[in-house]
């Protein structure tokens, strides 16, 4: 992997976030380099979606700096802060797709407020856009509600990628979908980072989705970063959570095909 | 490099297209006239060749750009020959080569006189269903009314308790204040003009029939409407929108039963209660505005009262008001279960509650005025 050799494109240093009383997140550091998928994990409420919403800029942060391409989001004004957003695409949990608009019109919205397009070209783009994403054409004029689950995903990954972003969030990409669709979520996500060209930053849960497509996984607990690396370097932990998470009887499970693999 | 994006070079019925230096979204608009302009130009052209080498940047509208610029030549029976792509663009390219290929269907324009009558037709045909909508919630409100009846225990009491102290506590000051203004401005009204008459005894007359009869329950129950009714469509509409409605319905519980029964109890007791006091309070407003700019003493105002109404007077209005809550109460429930799955429609069917529950009240009044008038109170 020569990606640590690139520039990062996000670089999170000792942030805190809380809420109330609560501290969240500790002084987590965290860095995103150009082109890898990094996976993000850590146990329910530990703060991973915190971090995410925090580093996009839709909670406020106690301390600490967020660089995303190298600014600093905390001095940058309207105009440039949202250039940086056209950088950068989200997909939440929930897909949080319009439901008053059609699939179609979902994704060419980040289009019809930034871009001057013809509407020929609009509904090319976003059609190559959903086809992209594994979707077949019909399902343009269909509305969130007449979605399924897996289909809402799609779609609001092929929104995430409209204006050609750079980095690609995904907020547990793969919650929610059956195994089947859940690998293929991640070999699409393969693709379109190699495609595209995307670096990803992923929270998730899914070990499946670590082993298939994360260059580096970091793990979050008790509101810090507390280990980076290659899957390789998460097994090898020493450290008890670590070991409980990658070790268990369910990263067992995940461990066997790797290692058949590593035989041939 | 300054170089034109795309420089063309023609030989005959042969064409060579350079293609050159950052092909992305900021210049999507830009490149997109360009081919266009570039292929109508050439559009003669036997065979093409597309040179893609100086090529620095190229993203998804890139790429669709050059592959229908390709293409374009291509359907017209042109050959088109790509060269000079780069490896990390290969992928790219290849994808979009699979985009689009459904042929786009034409977007018909609508005729504009049939759009005109569907809408109509639509409209009057609404009207029916909807109108079948409330029957059919007032249908099945009367089997879940039926079936507590038979099993007194299965009354929500707690949940109509709640929804009580919503519609009725809460509603109490804006509903007093309201109706006290209206009291004191009809009262008002009635000392300028009937004061040229010399018969300014007789505002209180016109006051109390006016406000006892009709105005006191028609402004509580469109006050009502615009703050309960709404909120009733909202709650019910987003819990269908949540699944919450078909969870109910999973566990062998009757939605009606659970949500809209204790609803409607709560209004049909808390509107009569917020149309005695909204009377009280309209008269109230009347006698202080006769008394401190009519110049009519306290005294005179009640024994003029006294001598203008009799008992039905008030028990015309006081009659009202629970067909008027349930006509709320029905509307703004069965508006709910007609949610779907945007948050477009929840707005939409929470201004139609309000809007039909409104006319109805109106409607219902004008019933209610015919009666009355028939049997002589």
């Amino acid at each position: 992997m020569t990606v640590s050799n690139n520039p990062p494109v996000i670089s999170v240093r000792d942030l805190v976030v809380g809420f109330g009383a609560a501290t969240v997140l500790n002084g987590a550091s965290i860095e995103v380099f150009e082109g890898e998928v990094l996976g993000f994990v850590g146990g329910s409420g530990a703060g991973k979606s915190v971090l995410m919403r925090a580093i996009i800029g839709l909670l406020p942060k106690r301390k600490g700096t967020v660089e995303v391409f190298g600014s600093d989001l905390d001095t940058l004004n309207g105009r440039q802060r949202r250039a940086i957003e056209q950088r950068w695409g989200v997909l939440f949990q929930q897909g949080a797709l319009f439901s008053s608009l059609n699939a179609l019109q979902n994704v060419q919205f980040p289009m019809r407020e930034y871009l001057r397009l013809s509407p020929r070209l609009m509904d090319e783009i976003a059609l190559a856009k959903l086809e992209m994403v594994g979707l077949r054409a019909d399902v343009r004029s269909k509305y969130p509600a007449e979605l399924s689950g897996g289909m809402i995903k799609r779609v609001a990954l092929a929104r995430a990628l409209a204006l050609d972003p750079d980095i690609v969030f995904l907020d547990e990409p793969t919650s929610g979908l059956d195994p089947i669709g859940a690998a293929d979520f991640d070999e699409l996500i393969r693709t379109l980072q190699q495609t595209l060209g995307l670096s990803v930053f992923m929270v998730t849960h899914d070990l499946d989705s670590l082993h298939a497509v994360c260059d580096r996984i970091a793990v979050l607990s008790e509101g810090r970063v507390i280990a980076t690396g290659p899957i390789e370097t998460m097994l090898a932990s020493k450290h008890p959570w670590l070991r409980s998470y990658f070790g268990g009887k369910r990263g067992r499970q995940v461990q066997r095909p790797t290692e058949k693999a590593m035989q041939h | 490099m300054s170089a034109a994006p795309l420089a063309a070079t023609a030989e005959g019925d042969h064409v060579a297209l350079a293609i050159s230096g950052a092909w992305t979204v900021e210049r999507a608009a830009e490149l997109e006239r360009l081919i266009e302009r570039t292929s109508r130009r050439h559009a003669r052209a036997r065979s093409v060749d597309i040179d893609l080498s100086g090529l620095d940047r190229l993203d998804t509208f890139g790429a669709w750009l050059i592959e229908r610029l390709k293409r374009s030549f291509v359907i017209r029976g042109a050959a088109a020959n790509v060269t000079g792509l780069s490896e990390t663009d290969c992928a790219l390219m290849a994808e979009l080569q699979t985009a689009n290929q459904a042929p786009a269907k034409e977007r018909a324009a609508p005729n504009a006189i049939l759009l005109g009558l569907n809408s109509v037709g639509r409209g009057m045909t609404e009207v029916g269903t909807s109108l079948l909508m409330v029957v059919h919630m007032f249908g099945a409100l009367v089997l879940a009314a039926l079936g507590t009846i038979a099993h007194p225990r299965r009354l929500r009491f707690t949940s109509i308790v709640h929804h009580m102290e919503k519609v009725g506590w809460r509603a109490v000051p804006i509903i007093t204040l309201s109706t006290f203004m209206i009291g004191a401005i009809l009262a008002q009204q009635g000392l300028v003009r009937f004061h040229a008459f010399g018969a300014d005894m007789y505002v209180v007359d016109m006051v109390a029939v006016l406000v006892l009869r009709e105005v006191g329950a028609l402004i509580v129950c469109v006050m009502v409407a615009g703050r309960s009714g709404s909120s009733y469509t909202a709650e019910i509409g987003s819990m269908k929108m949540r699944e919450e409605i078909d969870a109910l319905r999973t566990m062998g519980l009757d939605p009606v039963e659970v949500l809209v029964l204790p609803r409607i109890i709560a209004l049909v007791l808390s509107v009569p209660m917020l149309t005695f006091l909204g009377s009280m309070a309209a008269l109230y407003g009347a006698g202080l505005v006769c008394w401190l700019y009519g110049g009519m003493a306290p005294a005179v105002f009640l024994e003029r009262l006294r001598e203008a109404i009799w008992l039905p007077t008030f028990a015309v209005g006081m009659i009202k008001a629970p067909f008027m809550a349930l006509i709320i109460g029905l509307v703004a429930c069965s508006e709910g279960f007609e949610v779907d799955g945007s948050a477009a429609s929840l707005g939409l069917k929470t201004t139609a509650s309000v809007v039909k529950s409104i006319f109805l009240i109106i409607a219902i009044d004008g019933v209610f005025a015919m009666f009355f008038a028939s049997i002589g109170i």
